[in-house]
């Protein structure tokens, strides 16, 4: 098993927070990964990526040519993205802010209105683990269990609030979708 | 962990308790990881110097003092940094000096290249004068690189580069870190400046005036050199036995050559893989030795064409040699390079 | 027979190669004979620059580690963070350490580094045959300024000592002179009361020292003794710039 993901939106929406708590997640269950996130100043309010490969082999290459799902949380990002995804690979997107719809017909497309969900979160934040938890539930890569024991090493020790609210997010993604 | 986090955390289970540095895209996780690891550790120190030029300097310092010490930097800082990288290698002092390299010339831009190979291997500096290079392709490599750099830049009293780039630096893999070394267990010095107490006084100077002096001072760097080619040589190859075309690349173009190559055996494209690992001294035998079975050599890299000709000396002339490079920061795929390596493959008829 | 005078221990029995009327033998002589009576000649590093005085190491017998010109404060910043508990000197030139040096020594004092610069200014640079300097004063001729030095050219000379002085980490900055046997004394107080500071943890200490360069001066070394006095101190006044020690100054 070989499987890229690729994670991409505007910088401060969070998808190196996504990539990094994946491959970790992917880490904990004893896989190969690399996490290659874009930097710097494109960063901060340009595009955002961050390409995550999970593998039960060794990864060559830490740059996906095809990656099986693309995680997409603005309108560039399915631009960019929406070709190099794999006949029979899934999207991702985030629907409050994309109003554009892929046409290839070889894709499985999944439809989140994050900013509709995050309404039911206290503070309306946390959209890319709500996002996060809805592409675990359907590409399962990774267990639930596993993303919430990651999300407490990650958080849990500086703030416990914290946790429990990107906790909730994951859940609220998770369930989403049936 | 993260590629830069990983590189500073391996020097300090080396051993290395001086950093100085200065802040540059895409290196500034390690001058950040070691500005607060260092100030944990008893005897730690963090300096984040005025220039590139003060923090090789200070580095030549600490070294004389005889410590573990380690600068990083990328392309246009290290360009600064050659004045002090000519001093140590004169003055024979250990150190170890990371360049995660973005696309040049100039200011260029903060995307990976690979484009400092010439100056990383032939040195940039004046002078006659070698630094071993090491090209880690992975996070765990960089680990293991960057803690043996500082036992090797000991052993020889020279100062080892490691060669990444911004890619290597910023990607996240997961990774076993080595041990830490206690300074007790680290092998002493008789050679640095620390007071002449209980001893006759000593100087370091790199200034010959006797030419004839100065020649000598040559050879006997010359044959440190020496030394380090025949003991020191490192490069991996992959699917070698049958290979009819061997693709050359090091650092991370090596991954995205090595995932094109699994591609294009899927399709029954007999090509193999050969990488160096260390750039100096570079694996000039082990291509010669392939030269005997394999004739077509397709060279990858994320420059102009800069390790080509490495590979064009080492062959002498018995092989054919194809480049292929993209410079500037740009990222291949695999499918990209995969095309690429297959027509080549078809053209010289070797399917 | 009593002897009096002799050589000073920390110092090698190298005949010095400076030119007659140079102040630099002076110099190393006064260091040398500090080093010996604080009994520092086994715990002090020197740090000898790229210039006249490159050779120091052939003349002290102390550990010495050369600089690249102008770096030797950043060179020392390296060893004395490393060694805290050894005293550390630079020893450098105008140029070295007001020209390609500048951002090294001011960024070492601002830093506070507790080591000791001795600053020795002759208003050329000498090694190279007698080059226009950051310290060449106006009118004054070099091979480089051969009508004398202009502002509208070649730009005002540089008081460096006085730019450290304003740094918050420097300790104690003071201006001497070698043409006349009471500078030279004041200037081997002042020598050992830097490292009597950087001793007790006071921070960037420097001593600057003007010094004839009779050769590039093209002057006889008694005319160039007497242009300190009547010109180059007019430039850059004697005396003390800076001291936070709190100790009593002397009666000088």
């Amino acid at each position: 098993m070989l499987i890229k993901t690729v994670f991409s939106g505007f910088g401060g929406q969070g998808v190196i927070m996504m990539g990094q708590l994946l491959a970790t997640a992917g880490m904990v269950e004893g896989k190969n990964v690399t996490c290659l996130p874009s930097y710097g100043a494109e960063v901060r309010g340009g595009t955002a990526n961050c390409t995550v490969v999970i593998s039960t082999e060794e990864i060559a290459s830490p740059v996906a040519s095809e990656p099986e799902y693309a995680v997409l949380m603005n309108n560039p990002s399915l631009i960019r993205y929406q070709n190099q995804v794999q006949s029979g690979g899934t999207i991702f997107l985030n629907s409050s802010l994309i109003e554009d719809r892929p046409i290839r017909g070889d894709l499985t497309i999944y439809e989140i209105p994050l900013n509709d969900l995050v309404q039911q979160l206290p503070d309306h934040k946390g959209a890319n683990v709500v996002m996060l938890g809805a592409f675990i539930k359907k590409s399962a890569l990774v267990t639930l269990d596993t993303m919430i024991r990651v999300l407490k090493d990650t958080f849990g020790g500086k703030n416990p609030a914290v946790f429990k609210l990107n906790k909730s997010a994951l859940v609220l993604g998770y369930e989403y979708l049936e | 962990m993260r590629g830069n986090h990983v590189a500073a955390e391996a020097a300090v289970r080396a051993g290395c308790r001086y950093y100085f540095g200065y802040p540059i895209t895409p290196q500034n996780e390690i001058p950040e990881y070691m500005s607060a690891r260092l100030s944990e550790i008893e005897g730690g120190v963090f300096i984040q110097a005025e220039s590139e030029i003060a923090s090789i300097h200070m580095v030549i310092g600490a070294s004389m003092a005889g410590g573990r010490v380690m600068t990083s930097s990328s392309g246009p800082g290290i360009s600064l940094k050659q004045e002090g990288i000519s001093f140590l290698c004169a003055l024979e002092l250990p150190a170890v000096i990371i360049n995660m390299t973005r696309g040049g010339p100039g200011l260029g831009n903060i995307a990976p290249a690979q484009s400092d190979y010439f100056q990383a291997t032939r040195g940039g500096g004046h002078g006659d004068y070698r630094t071993l290079v090491f090209g880690p392709n992975s996070c765990q490599e960089l680990a293991n690189l960057t803690y043996e750099g500082f036992n090797l830049a000991d052993k020889y009293r020279i100062p080892v580069v490691i060669l990444g780039d911004g890619m290597l630096g910023q990607m996240m893999e997961p990774v076993e870190l080595p041990p830490e070394i206690p300074l007790k267990k680290l092998p002493p010095k008789d050679w640095t400046l620390t007071g002449a107490k209980g001893r006759p006084s000593r100087f370091l100077r790199s200034l010959i005036l006797d030419p004839i002096k100065e020649e000598e001072h040559n050879w006997k760097l010359m044959r440190k050199y020496e030394k380090i080619v025949r003991e020191e040589v490192r490069w991996e190859t992959a699917y070698a036995d049958d290979a009819k075309m061997m693709v050359i690349a090091f650092g991370i173009a090596a991954r995205i050559a090595k995932g094109a190559i699994k591609r294009l055996r899927e399709e029954g494209i007999k090509v193999g893989l050969l990488r160096p690992i260390t750039l100096w001294p570079f694996p000039s035998k082990a291509i010669r030795d392939l030269a005997k079975k394999v004739k077509h050599f397709f060279v990858f890299e994320m420059n102009m064409g800069q390790m080509v000709e490495d590979v064009k000396l080492a062959l002498e002339g018995n092989g054919e040699v194809h480049f292929y490079g993209r410079p500037g920061g740009v990222i291949l795929t695999p499918l990209e390079i995969a095309r690429v390596i297959s027509s080549q493959y078809y053209q010289k008829r070797l399917g | 027979m009593k002897k009096v005078f002799s050589r000073p221990k920390s110092l090698k029995p190298t005949p010095f190669h400076y030119c007659p009327g140079c102040g630099h033998s002076i110099i190393h002589r006064l260091i040398g004979e500090v080093i010996d009576e604080m009994n520092l000649q086994e715990k002090i590093i020197g740090v000898p620059p790229a210039g006249c005085a490159v050779l120091a190491y052939n003349y002290f017998d102390i550990d010495m580690g050369e600089a690249s010109h102008g770096r030797a404060a950043a060179l020392a910043t390296g060893l004395k963070r490393a060694l805290p508990d050894r005293v550390v000197f630079t020893y450098q030139g105008d140029g070295d350490i007001a020209a390609i040096g500048t951002a090294e020594s001011i960024h070492a004092a601002a830093r506070g580094e507790n080591i000791t610069t001795i600053f020795v200014n002759n208003g050329v640079y000498g090694m190279t045959g007698g080059q226009m300097a950051p310290t060449t004063i106006l009118g004054q001729n070099t091979t480089t300024s051969p009508r004398g030095r202009k502002e509208s050219r070649d730009g005002f000379p540089i008081n460096l000592s006085e730019m450290i002085a304003i740094a918050p980490g420097s300790a104690y900055i003071e201006r001497t002179a070698v043409n006349n046997p009471a500078n030279i004394l004041k200037t081997k107080k002042a020598i050992a009361k830097a490292f009597r500071l950087q001793l007790q943890g006071f921070g960037f200490t420097l001593v600057e020292i003007l010094s004839a360069c009779p050769t590039n001066w093209k002057m006889a070394p008694i005319d160039a003794c007497k242009w300190i006095d009547e010109v180059m101190s007019v430039h850059f006044p004697l005396g003390v710039l800076k001291d936070i020690s709190g100790e009593k100054r002397d009666a000088h």
